[in-house]
C-alpha cells in the first residue's frame, strides 16, 4: 500500500479539515471553552457535530452502525484535531474505548457503541496508576463476588473521566501486579456506585481524574472480552491510542509549524522579515524535515496496524516517540521565534505548546517508547 | 496467481540459478564491487558470472527499456526484483556513476542516438563515467564555475580544473560542466561528454581523512572536444548553454542516492550493537534506542518519498530534505557504531577490525553531508523553496 492518501481518504481530509477550521477552531472551541473554565473541558454540542460528521464511528464496524473505517482514517480526523487545538473526546471515545469494545460481546457492543455514534456518549479509558505510564504493572483489583466483580483500586491521569458516561477500567482479576496474564478489562458505567473522581484541569486545559473505586460493584456482563485474558485487549486498545496521539501529535507539531513559518514571513526586525536570517531559515527548515518524517512514520504505523502486521506495535512505538520528539521541537522552536509574543497568552503558539505537553505523556512519552522499540527489536 | 505474483516466483528461480553463493555476502571492501569500464578486472568467477547474467538479462538497470539495454520492468517489478535481492543478501552486479547519475540525465534529456549508444554502454559495464561538476572555487556556489570552454566551430577548446571527482583516475568518460558563455550565469552552461584519455586531460589524487582515496583533482589543458560523435550523438546534453537544467535535475538524482531513500543507510543498529559489544550501559541503550527511532521513522519516509514521486505528488524540492536527514543520520549512525565499538573500533590496520573498517567507515560519512550539496546548502533550499521564506 503506498504511503500517502488514497482519493478517498484525501475527499476525508479535506472534509476534517475544513470542519476542524471552522468549527474546532480555537477561538470557538479551546479558548471559549477554557475561559468559562468548563468543567468538561470540551463542548458536547461539537462533539453531537462529530457524530452527524460520522467521525464518532470511524472505526466501529459497519454491523455495529459505524464507518467500519481504519486507522489512517481515524488518523486524519486526529491530525486536524491536533493542528486546530480541538478538544474533544474522540481521542479516548472513538479510538481507544471504541477498539476496546470491538472487543467485546454483542450485548456490551449494543450497549455503548450506539450512543458513541450519534455524539451522545462519552467515554474514558482509565488504565495508568501513577504518574508516568507504566500498564506493565496493574494493581487495580477485581475480586468475584456474587455474579459479578468487586472493583478497588485508583487510576490516575483518566482524561475525561469525570465526564465520560462509561470508563474502559483494565483491573487484575488474578496473579500478581506485573503479571502478563490475569487481567480483565471492565465496562464501568458512570454511576456506579462507590466510584469517585477526583478532577484537575491540566496545562492545556483538558480535564483529567484522579478515580478511585472504593468496592464498586459490577455485573458479570461489565466485562470485555474475556477474564483473565484482557492483555491482548488491552494492547491492542493502547496501540490504537498511541498510534492515535501520534496523529494527533503530528497535527500539532504542523499547526505550530505553519503558526511559525508565516510569522517569520512577516515580522520585520533590523529592517528585515526575521525570515531572511539563515540563522532561523536552516532551523525552520530542519524542523520542516523532521515534520514530514515524524508523518511518515505515522502513516506507516497506522498502515501497519490496520493490515494486522506482526510489526505494526513496533511502529506504533517508532511513531508515538519520533512525534513526541518533533512535536516537543516544533512548539519550543515556534515560541522561541515568536520571540516575547509567543510568550503571551493571548496568541496561540503557546497554546500548542501546552497541547504538546500533555499530548507526550499520554500513553507513553518518547522515553518510555524508544525503550519498547529496543525491547521490540530484541536489545 | 497475479502477474506481479508469478513474476516473484520466476525472479526468485533465476537468482536461486543465477546468483553465486560468494555474491551473498556483504561488501566487505573496494574489491568486492564491481564498477565495469575498459580497463576492469573481475576479483574473481563468480563476480564476473553474476555480473554477465544480470547484464544478460537486463537485471544491470532493471526499470530501463529494454532498447536500452535494460529489463524494461514496471517500477512494480523492479521494486519486487529489489526485494528478492535484498532477501539473498545478493551484491549489486555493477555500480557505476552512468546508472546512478548520468543514465536518468540521458532518459530525460538524451537524443535517441545517444539514448541508443551511452545507455547500452552504461548498462553492458563498458564504459565507466567520473561527474566533472565541482572546482576549487566553487563548490556549493557551484553555478560560478569556471572551467571554459571556447567555440570552435566543431569543437571546443576546454581549459579549467576540477576537484573531488571520485573515481576520475579510473573512469573512461566523464560528465562535465563546462562554461560555454561567459556573460550569463546560468545559462552559459554547457553539460558535455567527453574522453578521460583526450590528449590534455590529467588527474591527480586527493587522499582522504579516511586513508582511502577514490578522489581526485582533474585539469583540462587546451582539451578538444568535438559537439558531435555522428548523427544524431552531440557531445552535450540538451542544449548547448542550457546545462545547468541537466545539472540540477541530475543533482536531484544524486541527492536521492546519497540520502539512502531506497533503504540503503537506515537499518538500525541497536539489535546489532548489543551482539557485537555484549551488555550496553543504559545511557547508550538508550542512544540506540532513539537511533533506532529515527531511523526507522526515516525508513517509512523513504517508502513514502518513493511512493509519492510515482505518482508526482512530491514537492520537487523534497531530495534535499531526504539528503539532508538521511545523511545527518547516517553520521549520527557511524558515531554511535564508534562508541559501541570502544577501543576496538578505534583500530587502523587490525585484522579484526578488517583494516580499520568502522573508524574509516566513520570517517568517510563525514562526507555525507558535504558531497551532492552541503546540508545548509539543502537546509537553504528547503527554507526557499518550500517553506518559501524570503529573502536571497
Ligand atoms: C517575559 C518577558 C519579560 C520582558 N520584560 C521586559 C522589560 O522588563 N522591559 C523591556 O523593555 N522589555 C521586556 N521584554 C521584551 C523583550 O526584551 C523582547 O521580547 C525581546 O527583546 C525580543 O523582542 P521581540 O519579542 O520583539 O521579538 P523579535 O525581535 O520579533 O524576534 C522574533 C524572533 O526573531 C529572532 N530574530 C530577530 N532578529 C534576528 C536576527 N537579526 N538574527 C536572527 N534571529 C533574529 C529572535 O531571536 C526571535 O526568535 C520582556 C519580554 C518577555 C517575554
Ligand atoms: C567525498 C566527496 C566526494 C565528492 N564527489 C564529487 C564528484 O564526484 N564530482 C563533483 O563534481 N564533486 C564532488 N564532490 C564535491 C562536492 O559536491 C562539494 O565538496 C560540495 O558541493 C561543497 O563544496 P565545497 O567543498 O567547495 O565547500 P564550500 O562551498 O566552500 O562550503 C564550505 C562551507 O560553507 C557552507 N556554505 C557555503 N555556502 C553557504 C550558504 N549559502 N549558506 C550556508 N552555508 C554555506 C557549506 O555548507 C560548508 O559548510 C565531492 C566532495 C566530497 C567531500
Amino acid at each position: 500500500m503506498p504511503l500517502y492518501h488514497d482519493d478517498d481518504q484525501a475527499m476525508l481530509a479535506e472534509t476534517a479539515s475544513q470542519f476542524m477550521g471552522e468549527e474546532g477552531a480555537i477561538a470557538k472551541q479551546l479558548r471559549h471553552w477554557r475561559d468559562r473554565d468548563c468543567k468538561d473541558g470540551f463542548g458536547h454540542g461539537l462533539w453531537e457535530q462529530f457524530g452527524e460528521m460520522g467521525f464518532t464511528g470511524i472505526l466501529v464496524g459497519e454491523d455495529d452502525g459505524g464507518l467500519g473505517m481504519g486507522h489512517v482514517e481515524a488518523g486524519i480526523v486526529l491530525e486536524e484535531i491536533g493542528r486546530n487545538l480541538t478538544p474533544s473526546p474522540f481521542l479516548t471515545s472513538s479510538v481507544l474505548a471504541a477498539t476496546a469494545l470491538n472487543h467485546g460481546s454483542d450485548d456490551v457492543k449494543g450497549r455503548y457503541l450506539p450512543g458513541l455514534i450519534e455524539g451522545k456518549s462519552v467515554f474514558a479509558v482509565a488504565i495508568d496508576e501513577g504518574a508516568k505510564h507504566r500498564p506493565e504493572t496493574i494493581a487495580c483489583k477485581a475480586e468475584r463476588s456474587g455474579n459479578g466483580f468487586k472493583l478497588t483500586g485508583k487510576k490516575d491521569f483518566v482524561v475525561h473521566g469525570a465526564s465520560a458516561d462509561m470508563l474502559v477500567v483494565a483491573a487484575r482479576t488474578s496473579g500478581s501486579d506485573s503479571d502478563e496474564d490475569g487481567l480483565t478489562l471492565f465496562a464501568v458505567p458512570k454511576d456506579a456506585a462507590n466510584m469517585s473522581h477526583d478532577a484537575v484541569r491540566l496545562v492545556d486545559s483538558s480535564i483529567a481524574t484522579h478515580t478511585s473505586f472504593d468496592g464498586v460493584e459490577l455485573d458479570g456482563d461489565a466485562v470485555i472480552g474475556e477474564v483473565d485474558n484482557g492483555r491482548s485487549i488491552l494492547n491492542a486498545m493502547l496501540d490504537a491510542g498511541r498510534v492515535g496521539s501520534a496523529a494527533e501529535g503530528v497535527g500539532v507539531a504542523r499547526g505550530a509549524m505553519d503558526m511559525t513559518v508565516d510569522y517569520l514571513k512577516q515580522r520585520k526586525q533590523f529592517g528585515k522579515h526575521i525570515g531572511e536570517f539563515q540563522a532561523l531559515q536552516h532551523r525552520a527548515a530542519h524542523l520542516y524535515s523532521e515534520v514530514e518524517i515524524a508523518r511518515a512514520a505515522v502513516i506507516k504505523a497506522q498502515q501497519l496496524l490496520d493490515g494486522g502486521s506482526e510489526r505494526a506495535s513496533l511502529m506504533a512505538s517508532v511513531a508515538k516517540a519520533k512525534v513526541a520528539k518533533t512535536a516537543g521541537l516544533a512548539v519550543r522552536e515556534g515560541v522561541q521565534m515568536h520571540g516575547g509574543i509567543g510568550m503571551t497568552d493571548e496568541y496561540d503558539i503557546g497554546l500548542y505548546m501546552k497541547r504538546d505537553r500533555a499530548l507526550q505523556e499520554f500513553l507513553g512519552d518518547a522515553y518510555y517508547h524508544a525503550n519498547r522499540v529496543a525491547e521490540l527489536s530484541g536489545y | 496467481m497475479s502477474d506481479l505474483e508469478s513474476f516473484r516466483s520466476e525472479t526468485r528461480a533465476w537468482l536461486e540459478a543465477n546468483c553465486p553463493a560468494e555474491m551473498r555476502e556483504p561488501v566487505r571492501d573496494d574489491a568486492d564491487v564491481y564498477w565495469g569500464g575498459r580497463n576492469a578486472t573481475f576479483k574473481n568467477d563468480a563476480q564476473k558470472a553474476w555480473f554477465e547474467a544480470c547484464r544478460d538479462k537486463g537485471y544491470t538497470v532493471p526499470a530501463w527499456p529494454k532498447e536500452y539495454g535494460g529489463a524494461g520492468l514496471s517500477p512494480a517489478e523492479a521494486k519486487v526484483l529489489r526485494e528478492e535481492m535484498a532477501a539473498i543478501g545478493a551484491r549489486p552486479p555493477l555500480s557505476s556513476f552512468g546508472i546512478w547519475m548520468l543514465g536518468p540525465a540521458l532518459l530525460h534529456f538524451g537524443t535517441e542516438g545517444q539514448k541508443q549508444r551511452f545507455l547500452n554502454e552504461i548498462a553492458r559495464g563498458e564504459i565507466r563515467w567520473c561527474q566533472g561538476y565541482s572546482e576549487p572555487g566553487s563548490g556549493s556556489d557551484l553555478v560560478s564555475l569556471q572551467t571554459y570552454g571556447e567555440d570552435k566551430d566543431d569543437h571546443w577548446v576546454v581549459n579549467g580544473q576540477k576537484v573531488w571527482t571520485s573515481y576520475a583516475d579510473k573512469a573512461d568518460w566523464i560528465f562535465c560542466l563546462v562554461r560555454t558563455d561567459k556573460n550569463d550565469k546560468y545559462r552559459g552552461i554547457t553539460f558535455m561528454l567527453f574522453d578521460m584519455a583526450s590528449e590534455g586531460v590529467s588527474t591527480k589524487p586527493i587522499l582522504l581523512i579516511s586513508g582511502s582515496s577514490p578522489f581526485c583533482e582533474t585539469f583540462f589543458d587546451d582539451v578538444s572536444v568535438p559537439k558531435s560523435y555522428g548523427e544524431d550523438v552531440p557531445a552535450y546534453v540538451g542544449e548547448v548553454n542550457r546545462g545547468w537544467d541537466v545539472a540540477k535535475y541530475l543533482l536531484g538524482h544524486e541527492r536521492e542516492m546519497i540520502s539512502g531513500a531506497d533503504g540503503g543507510n537506515t537499518a538500525t543498529i541497536g539489535a546489532a550493537m548489543s551482539r557485537n559489544a555484549g551488555e550496553l550501559d543504559p545511557i547508550m541503550r538508550a542512544e540506540l534506542a532513539m537511533f533506532d527511532v529515527d531511523a526507522l521513522a526515516y525508513a517509512a519516509m523513504g517508502e513514502k518519498f518513493l511512493d509519492e514521486i510515482k505518482v508526482g505528488k512530491a514537492h520537487p524540492a523534497q531530495p534535499n530534505m531526504m539528503k539532508y536527514a538521511g545523511t545527518e543520520l547516517n553520521k549520527r549512525r557511524h558515531e554511535l557504531i564508534m562508541s559501541a565499538g570502544g577501543s576496538t573500533a578505534l583500530e587502523w590496520e587490525s585484522e579484526e577490525t578488517s583494516g580499520g573498517k568502522p573508524a574509516r567507515n566513520w570517517l568517510r560519512t563525514k562526507a555525507n553531508s558535504i558531497e551532492g550539496g552541503t546540508s545548509e546548502v539543502m537546509l537553504n533550499v528547503i527554507s526557499k523553496r518550500i517553506l518559501e521564506l524570503p529573502g536571497g
